[in-house]
Formats: structure tokens, C-alpha cells, sequence
């Protein structure tokens, strides 16, 4: 029992990194109909920017988690600015090869800056644990769920009542009808990057926090974050974090019963889970599970 | 050859507007026209005729269909707005309400009143909504409801509604009776000129041209992208040309459709 719930604990750990990844994911698609798969650079990147301000600048470490959010909400914008803003109204296949050619650019230029070797941030979770009920729960893990929760309420509060994110949601139905109403859309977009961004960072900080340490690979997570928000339904923000949650949860229950279940099927059966279970839910229901039905998809 | 003479600068001035779409489809050619302050100005004209792109070029939406103005120029209050993008516009006093309705249907009737106000300052808000809810009582009872729901009538209401909440000096209205049952479009018809008398000037686009010129003070009849008539609203109701094509009523009772085409072909007004 006690190892079901540790496995349980993990996956909903995993699958809160995931969620925030995929949220991001789902901003950008819902506001500028683009999968930007240049995510998992920017995650990275946030990663790296938290190393610095955490480990070279030896700030306070939550200090060095907020700082490295804004960084890359700034760099979030920029990209957006500077590059995705000439794409407005071209075919969304250019837009999206650009974002393709964005993680390709943004990743050399990670390890030119930092290296290829593993680094560690210094953080006050490393692999303390706490134990509750006889159950040993890692810290790294319960901050990770606990931001995120804290970040999940947040998004939805933000777009429940804000103006801005009302403006946000107007110019996710309809981009014209909400120009008419005096709407920014450059703004709208610029704000959905850095917001994309921002989460993204969040999730490779709490990464590059735990024993893995951080390493340019880091970006690979916002692979398996990717059928998480296909999964849950592109235009879903609700169905991201569900479908972050199923895939962390799907993919920490294989790993732990791997060895009595899928002996099998090899060592690292538990990496092709999430792209399965993707597989399994799109046949069932081909717009995701909480998707809109007549969402455009590519 | 605008009859009358405006005593103050007009709310709208639009001058010899040339619009061209993908940089190939020339739409408007050498557009002139102006609502004077306090006016309800009606545009009448068949489909095609350029209507909706002469309210695109004014509010700046034209970059959402690749459209561009290659000549002349548009002026609100006496200042150039030849391009200016869509939220300078609105922030300008102008609002529009456009064709189809184009509501947030997956938000409550609130949130797209609020959508409306996305212009002005927080604080006026209350003081709009009420004014506004005060216009449309059916729209009042169904606050928290999804808008998309709402029937097709309340959509226009509700249209008109969120541009209002952006408290504008022109209201643009395209095609407000589109799609609507004769009461309903009566009802249109006595909003527009409530918003009118509250002071609001009105530029009405409309195929239903017995509405639009019951409550307009000037018409302007527009053909392949030029005005080619204009004059006082009830001039143009008792025109026989204006009546022929628009309002389907001849002095000689019915006609046989092979001779209304016969005639058509004779007499074009821009030939």
C-alpha cells in the first residue's frame, strides 16, 4: 500500500511539472493558434537562468525561482516580438517550423553559455525528505505540487477576472471581434509568451532542483509534456493540467511496477507510456479530453 | 456634392479612400463621405458593393484581412486616423458593431460587456454597465449567462451593447437587421435611435433600406466602391431610383423581373 502511494506521490509530482509545461503550451495554441515547440528551450533556458542567479550570484533560492520566471517571460516576449510578430497571419505551418528552428537555435546556444556538463543548483530541497504516516515524501516533490497548485489557481483566477485576461480569452475565440473592441492583439500575444515562458521555467527549475541536477537534456521533459496537452485537449488550459497529472501518474505507476508487470517489455517501458496513453485517448476521443470538438488541429 | 452643411466639424470625415485587397482587389474607389456630429448617416448598397470594407477602413481592421488603404484619407473629430491600428480607434470614440454579430459566445453576457469597456478607464465601468443594461432590460435578467446561448436577437443586442461600453462618439452598426424578424428589427430600430438621441452619432450600414433611412438624416447609396448618390434621408425614401432598387416598390405596380433587368442594364448610376 505504502508503495502505491509513494508511486502515486511521484507521479502526481511528475505529472505537475508536466502540467505546467502544457499549460504554456495550451496559452500560445489558444491565443496565436501555434504549437510552440520551442517550449522545451525556453524551459531549459529558465533552468539555466536559475542556476546562475541561484548558484553563481548566490541569491536566496526563492529569490533566484522568481527572478529566473521573469527573466524568461522577458525572453518569452522578445522571441515573440522580434521574430513571431513578422508571422502574424502566414500559414501556421511557416509559424510553427519557426518555433522548431527556435528550440534548435536556443539549445546550442545553452551549452556555449554553460556546458555540457551536469550542474547543480543549489536549493534547500536536494533530496530531503519528510516522513507523514509512515509515508517518506521527498520535499523537492511537495514544493513542485505545491507550486504548482499555487500557480494553477492562479492562471485561472487571472483569466476569470482580470481585463487583461479577459482580453486574453476574447482574443482567443475570436481576433477580429476582439481588435473591435479596442484590444491589443500584439499585446495579447506578447503576454501569452511570456506567460508560457514563465511557466516553463517554473517546471525546469523544479526539475534541475531534484537529484537529477540539471543538464542540457532537460529540455527532452516538454517532449513528454507535449502529449500531455494533446491528451487533455490543445485548447484546454482544464484538460493541460488533467492531462499532465494522467501522464505523470501513467508514466511513475509503470516505473514502479515495471519489474512485476512489465519485465517484459524492457527496462524503460515507462518513457513510451505517455505517447501510448496519447494514442489510446486521441482514437477514443480525437479532440482530447476536455478540447474543443471543431478545434483546428495540424 | 454633400447637401448639408455641417456648423461643426464632422465626427467623420472619410476622403477619396482607396482600399485594395492582397495588394490586387481594388474595392473602394475614391470614397468620400462624412457623418456630421449628432447624425445617424445610412450607407445603402448591394452585397459587394464595399460597405463593410469602408467600416474596416475606418476602425483599422483591414489588417486582419490583408487589406490596406492606398489612398486618401479617413479623419475622426479632425484628426487623421488614415491606418491607425484598431485600439487607437477605439480609444478615439469610435465603435463598431460588426456584421454577424461576432459575440464571445463562450462567455457569460457580462464578460463580453466587459470585453466592450476593454478601452476605458476601470473606474467609469459601473456608470456603463448600468447605462447599458438600462438600454437592454432582457440583457440585464440573462447577466451570468453564456452568451452563445442567448437567441439571435439578444446577440445583436448584446453586440450593440459591448460596443456601447466603450462609450463611443460614432457607433458603426453593419447590417444590425441581418437575419432578424420584422419586430425585432423594429426594435433595432428604435435602439439606434435612442443611442442617437442620447447623443451618440450613428454611421447604419444596411440592405434594408426602409429602416435605415425611417431613422437616418442623410443617405448615401454606395456602387462597386463609390458613393453614387447621397442626400437627406427622406429625399432619398421618396427617390424612384432609391425605390426601384432597394425597396422593391414601383409607382406602376408589379413588374415583370425580365424588364427590371432590362432596365438595370440601362441605367446605372455610375456608368
Amino acid at each position: 500500500m505504502n508503495a502505491l502511494l509513494t508511486n502515486v506521490f511521484a507521479g502526481l509530482a511528475l505529472g505537475s511539472t508536466y502540467a505546467l509545461v502544457a499549460l504554456g503550451f495550451v496559452v500560445i495554441f489558444k491565443s496565436t493558434g501555434v504549437i510552440n515547440f520551442a517550449q522545451g528551450g525556453l524551459l531549459a533556458l529558465g533552468a539555466y537562468l536559475g542556476y546562475t542567479f541561484a548558484g553563481d550570484l548566490a541569491l536566496a533560492f526563492g529569490v533566484a525561482v522568481v527572478l529566473a520566471c521573469l527573466a524568461a517571460a522577458v525572453a518569452g516576449a522578445s522571441v515573440e516580438r522580434l521574430v513571431l510578430r513578422r508571422m502574424v497571419g502566414q500559414p501556421p505551418f511557416a509559424v510553427i517550423m519557426i518555433t522548431i528552428g527556435l528550440l534548435f537555435v536556443i539549445e546550442p546556444l545553452i551549452t556555449a553559455i554553460w556546458g555540457f556538463h551536469t550542474l547543480n543548483v543549489p536549493n534547500p530541497w536536494n533530496i530531503r525528505t519528510v516522513e507523514i504516516g509512515g509515508l517518506v515524501l521527498g520535499v523537492r516533490d511537495l514544493w513542485t505540487i505545491g507550486l504548482t497548485a499555487v500557480v494553477v489557481v492562479g492562471f485561472f483566477l487571472f483569466f476569470r477576472y482580470t481585463a487583461f485576461g479577459l482580453a486574453m480569452r476574447a482574443t482567443a475565440f475570436d481576433p477580429e471581434a476582439a481588435l473591435a473592441q479596442g484590444i491589443s492583439a500584439r499585446r495579447v500575444y506578447a503576454v501569452s509568451w511570456a506567460i508560457a515562458a514563465a511557466l516553463a521555467a517554473l517546471a525546469g527549475i523544479t526539475l534541475a532542483a531534484g537529484p537529477g541536477g540539471l543538464s542540457p537534456s532537460i529540455s527532452f521533459i516538454a517532449l513528454a509534456a507535449f502529449p500531455a496537452m494533446i491528451l487533455g485537449g490543445l485548447d484546454s488550459p482544464s484538460g493541460a493540467v488533467l492531462g499532465g497529472l494522467i501522464i505523470g501518474l501513467a508514466e511513475a505507476l509503470t516505473r514502479g511496477y515495471q519489474d512485476q508487470l512489465f519485465s517484459w517489455a524492457g527496462s524503460n517501458v515507462s518513457v513510451i507510456v505517455p505517447y501510448v496513453l496519447m494514442i489510446v485517448i486521441l482514437l477514443i476521443r480525437p479532440y482530447g479530453l476536455l478540447g474543443t470538438k471543431d478545434v483546428r488541429r495540424i | 456634392m454633400p447637401t448639408n452643411v455641417p456648423t461643426s466639424p464632422p465626427v467623420l470625415a472619410v476622403a477619396n479612400l482607396e482600399v485594395v485587397y492582397d495588394d490586387v482587389v481594388l474595392v473602394l474607389r475614391g470614397l468620400s463621405l462624412e457623418v456630421p456630429a449628432g447624425a445617424v448617416v445610412a450607407l445603402l448598397g448591394a452585397n459587394g458593393a464595399g460597405k463593410t470594407t469602408l467600416l474596416r477602413a475606418v476602425t483599422g481592421l483591414l489588417i486582419a484581412h490583408r487589406g490596406r488603404i492606398v489612398k486618401g484619407s479617413v479623419t475622426l473629430d479632425g484628426t487623421d486616423v488614415t491606418g491607425a491600428d484598431p485600439a487607437r480607434v477605439v480609444r478615439g470614440g469610435v465603435a463598431q458593431v460588426m456584421e454577424g454579430r461576432r459575440v464571445f459566445a463562450e462567455m457569460t453576457v457580462e464578460e463580453n460587456l466587459r470585453a466592450g469597456a476593454h478601452s476605458r478607464p476601470r473606474a467609469e465601468y459601473r456608470e456603463s454597465l448600468t447605462r447599458v443594461l438600462d438600454l437592454f432590460p432582457a440583457l440585464a435578467s440573462r447577466r451570468r449567462s453564456t452568451a452563445g446561448y442567448l437567441s439571435g436577437g439578444e446577440q445583436q443586442m448584446l453586440a450593440i451593447g459591448r460596443a456601447l461600453m466603450a462609450s463611443p462618439r460614432l457607433l458603426l452598426l453593419d447590417e444590425p437587421s441581418l437575419g432578424l424578424a420584422p419586430r425585432l428589427v423594429e426594435q433595432v430600430r428604435d435602439i439606434v435611435e435612442r443611442i442617437n438621441q442620447q447623443g451618440t452619432s450613428v454611421l447604419l450600414v444596411e440592405q434594408n433600406a426602409v429602416m435605415a433611412l425611417s431613422i437616418a438624416h442623410h443617405g448615401y447609396v454606395l456602387e462597386v466602391g463609390k458613393v453614387v448618390r447621397d442626400g437627406p434621408a427622406a429625399d432619398l425614401l421618396v427617390d424612384e431610383d432609391i425605390r426601384e432598387f432597394y425597396l422593391g416598390s414601383t409607382e406602376g405596380g408589379r413588374r415583370s423581373f425580365a424588364q427590371v433587368k432590362s432596365y438595370r442594364r440601362k441605367k446605372r448610376w455610375s456608368a
